[in-house]
């Protein structure tokens, strides 16, 4: 595309035209009118001028005859100006007046009628054109009365001229400034479409240009602006996790090569052979099950499982899922207590909301022991409650581990965000990261308080028939208060 | 037995299991899919569909589900006394015995030791286990049911000689009697 096609079609450049067309059809309409009026009014002056003319020469001739009309008409024909005159006998003979020849059209018109006479002139005769009015005298004969309107003929020539050259300049401006702004314009937008092809070429710091005359087209870039702002921001985050998973996903890879490749090394019997194969499940089933875990979190923060939603009791699938749990802790040596009310009634995904809650119990259970050198013989203790609190309902899980530290709360709920005190368990990482995905789909939130010492983890839902509180996230975070919406 | 993708080149395997369930067509349909979420597992199960598994899967896990799918057609399916060894299940009294020995066993437990008798010489993968005996569709991070099992184990088999509960590493577990 030239740069004169890519002109041509701009809107800017278009819209011109479209303009230009409308107002040269107005300025047509409106010079035609005028003229046509005028015109109009002037035939009327000259009408009535040349009809008061005739009654005065009239009443001239009613009162002294045909000699004194002829007196005065041959007269009043001396006078220089554009008065035209005739008096004749019923042959045609001119007897007095300024006009010679008439036309039989003239002759035997009824009423004014315009018409074309011949005049000498420098050089010969010209012709021009007259209007004039017929008035019948006794015997056939005729006095006419006229007037000269050859300059109103060139009027209308001029105007008509003026009109066409008037035309001409405005579609001269038209089109000049047209192409004038459409190519200000055109320079603009080729700026705005070439920043937007670096940033698409993955320069994600472009921005586009403002020039700070505060028009549309700079409010547009400030937004757009916002909009790459958010992207940039957001791809950070996204190439964050991805590293994250890279780094999380090649280190039992690794382990599991190198096993193998250990096996494959020395001179193993059969049964050591199947035992590295037994471990090599085992590692892939972890790797699958944190593949499984990344896409769980991925679907629920799309949004999915929200058509499986039922009216559930939270306190039901508490005391279920710590049943669930309570061999897993007796075996660590943990006493875990479920202490629930009577029942709340919530709108969950029960496979979700379940483990989410599976999630809390399970890092309950894996780091809520207290440190070694603190034990002072009781048995260290996991709680599981339910509360309701007015329209939000509570699912605490509380522990006497050394819980996080204030500053790593947020941080946390990442995916594969794990703090160094947690390095020795195994895990993935995933397990707060699903929790707070699962409290958001429902319109919920998670909050980490100190239990002191421990971790208090609270899962706080809108109870059945409530409003979200997804809203009143902020308050939540610093503990206060919530009223109902 | 019938094992259906969900996406076929030209329809969605849950009319071909509804058309055939509707010609009363009872044949065991195990369903495959990459379609994972839990309402489509709904939907599947819904269908007519016996099992749902979602794809990718573990060749263990698949083997494991067609056998147990193609065991439920069998007779012993209503009896109320399930049997392995010396150890007896009794359905409608909740009775556990071992050599004539009572066993007391929580309501979970003898729910987990039906599951495990009903598909005795079988094996039961643990996402069998926590979909028909806990009803969960997620996967805990912990193997609970690893120490649900052990739990059961030592009820059963601690102090009988002959073990009847069997780990099968990498795949689950099994209930049956190898003194034959």
């Amino acid at each position: 595309m030239t740069a004169l096609t890519k002109l041509f079609r701009t809107t800017t450049f278009r819209l011109s035209l479209t303009y230009l067309a409308l107002f040269s059809a107005a300025a047509i309409v409106a010079i035609v009118y005028i003229y046509w009026n005028t015109t109009v009014l002037l035939s009327r002056q000259l009408n009535q001028t040349i009809d008061a003319e005739l009654k005065g020469l009239a009443e001239q001739y009613r009162a002294g005859g045909l000699d004194q009309l002829v007196r005065i008409v041959a007269e009043r024909s001396g006078t220089p100006g554009n008065s035209l005159y005739l008096v004749a006998d019923s042959e045609g003979r001119r007897l007095a007046g300024n006009l010679s020849a008439v036309s039989p059209e003239l002759w035997n018109s009824l009423g004014p009628v315009e018409f074309v006479y011949q005049r000498p002139a420098t050089g010969g005769v010209e012709k021009r054109l007259a209007f004039a009015n017929v008035f019948r005298l006794a015997s056939g004969y005729r006095l006419i009365v006229g007037r000269d309107i050859e300059d109103r003929r060139e009027l209308a020539r001029m105007v008509r001229s003026a009109m066409l050259w008037g035309l001409g300049v405005m579609a001269l401006f038209g089109i000049g400034g047209g192409y004038w702004v459409s190519r200000k314009l055109l320079a603009r937008i080729d700026a705005l479409a070439e920043t937007t092809r670096t940033i698409m070429d993955g320069d994600l710091t472009g921005r586009l240009p403002v020039t700070g005359s505060g028009d549309e087209l700079d409010r547009l870039s400030e937004s757009l602006n916002l909009m790459l702002a958010r992207i940039e921001q957001l791809m950070a985050g996204l190439r964050e996790v991805s590293d994250n998973i890279a780094h999380d996903l090649k280190t039992p890879l690794n382990r599991l090569r190198n096993r193998v490749e250990q096996a494959l090394r020395e001179p193993y019997g059969e049964a050591a052979y199947r035992e590295v194969l037994e471990r090599t499940i085992e590692e892939a089933d972890g790797l699958i099950k944190t593949f499984n875990a990344l896409l769980s979190i991925a679907r629920i923060e799309a949004g999915a499982g929200g058509e499986n939603r039922e009216k559930l009791d939270v306190s039901a699938l508490l005391r279920d899922v710590a049943e669930l749990y309570e061999p897993v802790a007796e075996e660590r040596g943990i006493e875990l207590r479920a202490e629930t009310d009577a029942p709340i009634f919530v709108r969950a995904d029960r496979q979700l909301l379940g483990q989410a809650i599976a999630n809390l119990i399970d890092n309950a259970l894996k780091y809520g022991a207290p440190e070694r050198s603190s034990g002072n013989g009781s048995r260290p203790e996991v709680e599981v409650s339910a509360h309701a609190k007015g329209p939000i309902a509570e699912i605490v899980v509380t522990d006497r581990g050394p819980g996080v530290p204030v500053p790593d709360r947020e941080r946390v709920l990442d995916r594969f965000v794990r703090l160094e005190a947690s390095r020795s368990e195994p895990g993935s990482g995933l397990g707060l990261s699903l929790v707070a995905a699962v409290a958001r789909l429902h319109g919920g939130i998670l909050r980490l308080e100190d239990n002191e010492p421990g971790l208090r983890v609270v899962l706080a839902l809108p109870v059945e028939g409530e409003a979200l509180l997804n809203g009143a996230a902020a308050h939540m975070a610093t503990g206060a208060e919530i009223r109902p919406a | 037995m019938l094992i259906v993708d969900r996406m076929l080149p030209k329809c969605d395997g849950l009319a071909v299991i509804q058309s055939l369930r509707t010609e009363d067509v009872r044949t065991p349909a195990l369903i495959l899919s990459a379609l994972g979420e839990v309402d489509d597992r709904v939907k599947g199960l819904r269908a007519g569909g016996d099992d749902y598994l979602t794809k990718p899967y573990a060749f263990s896990e698949l083997l494991a589900r067609i056998e147990a799918l193609a065991r439920r057609t069998s007779p012993e399916e209503g009896s109320t006394r399930l049997a392995v060894g010396d150890l007896v299940l009794d359905r409608l009294s909740h009775k556990v015995t071992r050599a004539g020995e009572a066993i007391m066993l929580q309501p979970r437990e003898f729910r987990l030791l039906e599951y495990l008798m009903k598909h005795a010489g079988q094996v039961v993968t643990r996402t069998m286990l926590l979909e028909n005996v806990w009803d969960y569709h997620f996967d805990p991070q912990t193997n609970v049911i690893d120490v649900h099992i052990s739990r059961l184990r030592s009820k059963i088999d601690k102090n009988f000689g002959n073990p009847l509960l069997h780990t099968v590493r990498g795949a689950g577990y099994t209930i049956r009697d190898s003194a034959h």
